[in-house]
């Protein structure tokens, strides 16, 4: 009989990890991540839990440890936000290129400067390109599940890659929801020990990490990318075995909400589009014909599904919780390119929202769906305060122009 | 031969790449003084150095005249020269 | 070579005392070791795929982190129950250790991690072309430490290792050299042995950076410890146990006299320069007693 209970994202979390019996669990706090390793830690020294927890010295450490442990062969995680993430993305390159398994919790947050612990996805979007896999969990429920799922992805012959499993900080990390824990014997049967042959080991010595020039690195980099596309299927199949285990539905890279005969799509990723759901339904109710795609699996990108997703006559607003700064929405410019690819014409419009953890609203979403009356634009900046800006508050309503808005205080 | 995940490399493959081309001087080992003492085996930085009792001789294969054990011997008992290719 | 687990046909340098005093320490060790590795000369010149020296299991992954790693495979072994003995072994040179990789170092050290730690100090960033570490001995030149009309070289003297080891408490802390090569591998071997943190300081002449003919490399070792400049010492829980005497020190200006990056301060002679590198000698012979006997 599994539990369920009201619980905190991170203990939903932590109590996930758990029942996939780490060997080895390696963290350094950084709020809003801290509670997910004080609750494993406290489980460890219960006796409930059999790692080895390490109390490390920094993020690019924990990394470290979680990286030698993983290539000794054991099963390895970590957990950071933001500033963490950007310290340890050395190793999680390295990770990565030496085709080594971990799962990584990314508890979202905003990136300095200026400080903000608040959140966002510019941390996880930073180190999209390191070859890692990269999940967004939309609630708590499926932050757990994504977790126990992550570990049998990475794991898998076929794919042997670092997971990155990414929940927002605060929203998902420090809010209370109704969560379904598996119990430990179903677990065991859906995640079964880490095996494999390339590894650490004196009776069969191997060199990892040699240095590759100019003959042969780029073909270790096909590699990684092949890799990485080829993790699609595993998710899928993970995915579907998870629902057959379980009874939740996974196995999408993306989740389409009403999306068939709207008129306006939002695409997102990340707890945010379960209130774009909810302002879908409110807005539906009015008789407006608007749904929403829903990134569960951002790395490997689905561009495919993307499209299938999208037709040509719809007016696509894309939610980006970061920016690439000088260039733009970067979740925008990846959707924008595949359509592109598949020689679709969708007008795309990149809004650039919740940064530093500013709220994203149903109202807000009513408005951007104003906003897609208007040309298509890119880095449009959602709910600022022109006070704030001085000179540039021109700048900022001219990116809302032809549309009469009224803007929040 | 294609690239195994990340790259790992079997042990000892550098036997495979005979550094003895870079020499410019070879260690000639003259037998007549050596005492067994085992200081040229011990500092050879290539660790090419064999042999047993008084009779040691460097691997050419991977001997890259460094002059170490020609420096080290007790005895002088081995000699640099410039190696005619 | 029968099973030498440093096998020939690296590109190290000729003479190179760093992959001399590399496959001392690991045929000490045997084969029943993990080895981590920095970046730096010594993985550099074992492991250009698709080739590799080494006949241990061993990885290299970045530049500041090989402490860490090594205690995460620690920590594996002892979870999985697969040990078997298998020592850790974490290499590296003077970044890895004394500069980039000191908070790891520190931090392996601090938890009491069971790793062995062995520093290549060869006094600079040699891999990367002879630049300043923080082991560069005092009015050495290096590359971003040049002699020119208002710099004589590096004007720091070298960070002590031994001692940050011995404030962490590591129990076990000996520095060595390839010029003795049956005490590298009575340290190692006494190293292996500990349960926790073991530190090894090994210097490792460099021909190239250093200035000097490889074939020399034994000789300017020896000088190091015959000055007093490289103390050989060893430390059990704290405690000073062992040294390599120097009954009659050599003035420090022999060692100089034999590598070219101290060639600005003998030619023209500096009196004060030398004076100054002198002191140094002269307080590692106080400090360490290394004019006396050691204990038995």
């Amino acid at each position: 009989m599994s539990r369920f209970e009201l619980m905190e994202g991170s203990k939903a979390i932590a109590e996930a990890v758990a029942l996939c019996r780490p060997h080895v669990i390696s963290a350094y706090p950084i709020t809003p991540q801290t509670h997910i390793v004080e609750y494993l830690a406290k489980k460890v020294a219960d006796g409930e839990t059999q790692a080895d927890f390490s109390t490390v010295e920094s993020e690019m450490a924990a990394a470290s440890y979680v990286l030698g442990a993983s290539a000794a062969g054991a099963r390895t995680y970590t957990a950071s936000s933001s500033q963490g993430i950007l310290l340890m993305s050395e190793v999680l390159y390295n990770l990565a290129g030496m085709r080594l398994p971990a799962v990584i919790t990314c508890a979202n947050r905003a990136v300095s400067a200026p400080l903000n612990i608040w959140n966002d996805h510019q941390d996880s979007m930073a180190v999209r390109d390191a070859g890692l896999i990269q999940l967004y969990a939309r609630d708590a429920q499926e932050a757990a599940d994504l977790h126990i799922q992550a570990f049998r992805i990475s794991e898998d012959s076929r794919v042997e890659l670092p997971v990155m499993v990414c929940v927002d900080g605060y929203l998902i990390t420090h809010a209370f929801e109704p969560v379904e824990l598996p119990e430990q014997a179903e677990v065991d049967a859906f995640l079964p020990p880490r095996q494999t042959d390339r590894k650490l080991d004196p009776r069969h010595p191997l060199t990892f990490g040699a240095f590759a020039d100019q003959a042969y690195y780029m073909e270790t980099r096909f590699q990684l990318h092949q890799a990485v596309l080829r993790s699609r299927s595993v998710i899928e199949e993970v995915g579907a075995d998870f629902t057959k285990a379980f009874g939740r539905e996974y196995g999408k890279h993306v989740e389409a909400y009403r999306a068939d005969d709207a008129a306006a799509l939002f695409v997102g990723m990340g707890s945010m589009m379960g209130t774009v759901e909810d302002a879908v339904d409110e807005l539906r109710a009015q008789g407006k014909k608007v749904g929403s795609l829903r990134l569960r699996t951002y790395r490997p990108f689905p561009a495919d599904q993307i499209c299938a997703l999208i037709k040509e006559n719809q007016k696509v607003g894309v939610l980006d919780k970061s920016i690439s700064m000088g260039a733009g929405g970067i979740l925008a410019s990846e959707v924008r390119s595949a359509l592109h690819a598949g020689s679709m014409r969708t007008p795309v419009t990149g809004f650039i929202v919740g940064l530093g953890g500013r709220d994203v609203t149903a109202e807000t979403i009513s408005r951007l769906l104003q906003r897609l009356e208007g040309p298509p634009a890119d880095a449009v900046f959602v709910d600022l305060k022109p006070d704030l800006l001085g000179d540039l508050a021109e700048t900022w309503k001219s990116t809302w122009e032809t549309v009469a808005t009224t803007q929040r205080s | 031969m294609k690239i195994p995940t990340g790259a790992v490399v079997d042990p000892a493959t550098s036997l495979e790449n005979e550094t003895g081309t870079w020499r410019a001087q070879v260690p000639v080992y003259l037998h007549e003084k050596c005492t067994g003492c085992r200081l040229c085996e011990w500092y050879c930085p290539d660790n090419c150095v064999v042999g047993e009792g008084k009779h040691f001789e460097p691997d050419l294969r991977y001997c890259k005249g460094c002059g170490i054990c020609a420096q080290v011997c007790p005895v002088k008992d081995i000699i640099m020269q410039a190696e005619a290719r | 070579m029968a099973e030498t687990l440093l096998t020939p046909g690296h590109t190290a340098c000729q003479g190179c005392g760093e992959i001399l005093a590399a496959r001392m320490a690991i045929q000490a060790a045997g084969p029943n070791v993990i080895v981590v590795q920095a970046t730096g000369c010594l993985e550099i010149t074992t492991s250009k795929y698709p080739q590799s020296a080494w006949r241990v299991p061993w990885i290299h992954s970045l530049f500041e982190n090989t402490a860490s790693v090594a205690s995460g495979i620690q920590a594996a072994l002892r979870m999985m129950g697969t040990a078997d003995g298998a020592k850790v072994i974490a290499q590296g040179g003077d970044g890895a250790f004394a500069d980039i990789g000191f908070g790891a170092l520190s931090g392996t050290w601090e938890r009491g991690d069971n790793v062995l730690s062995i520093c290549y100090d060869n006094e600079a960033y040699m891999n990367t072309g002879i630049q300043r570490s923080g082991l560069t001995p005092t009015l050495a030149y290096t590359s971003t430490t040049p002699t020119g009309s208002k710099q004589l070289g590096n004007l720091r003297p070298k960070k002590d290792l031994i001692s940050i080891a011995l404030a962490h408490g590591v129990p076990y802390v000996a520095s060595a050299t390839p010029a003795y090569p049956r005490d590298i591998e009575r340290k190692v071997k006494r190293a292996m042995s500990i349960d926790g943190p073991s530190y090894i300081h090994l210097h490792s002449p460099c021909p190239l950076g250093w200035g000097f003919d490889g074939a020399k490399t034994i000789e300017v070792a020896k000088l190091a410890v015959q000055t007093g400049l490289f103390p050989v010492v060893e430390f059990v829980d704290g405690e000073l146990v062992s040294w390599t005497r120097v009954v009659r020190p050599d003035p420090a200006e022999h060692y100089l006299q034999a590598q070219r990056r101290f060639r600005h301060i003998l030619e023209p002679r500096n009196e004060e320069a030398i004076a100054q590198i002198q002191a140094v000698a002269d307080a590692n012979i106080r400090r360490y007693h290394l004019t006396e006997s050691p204990p038995k």
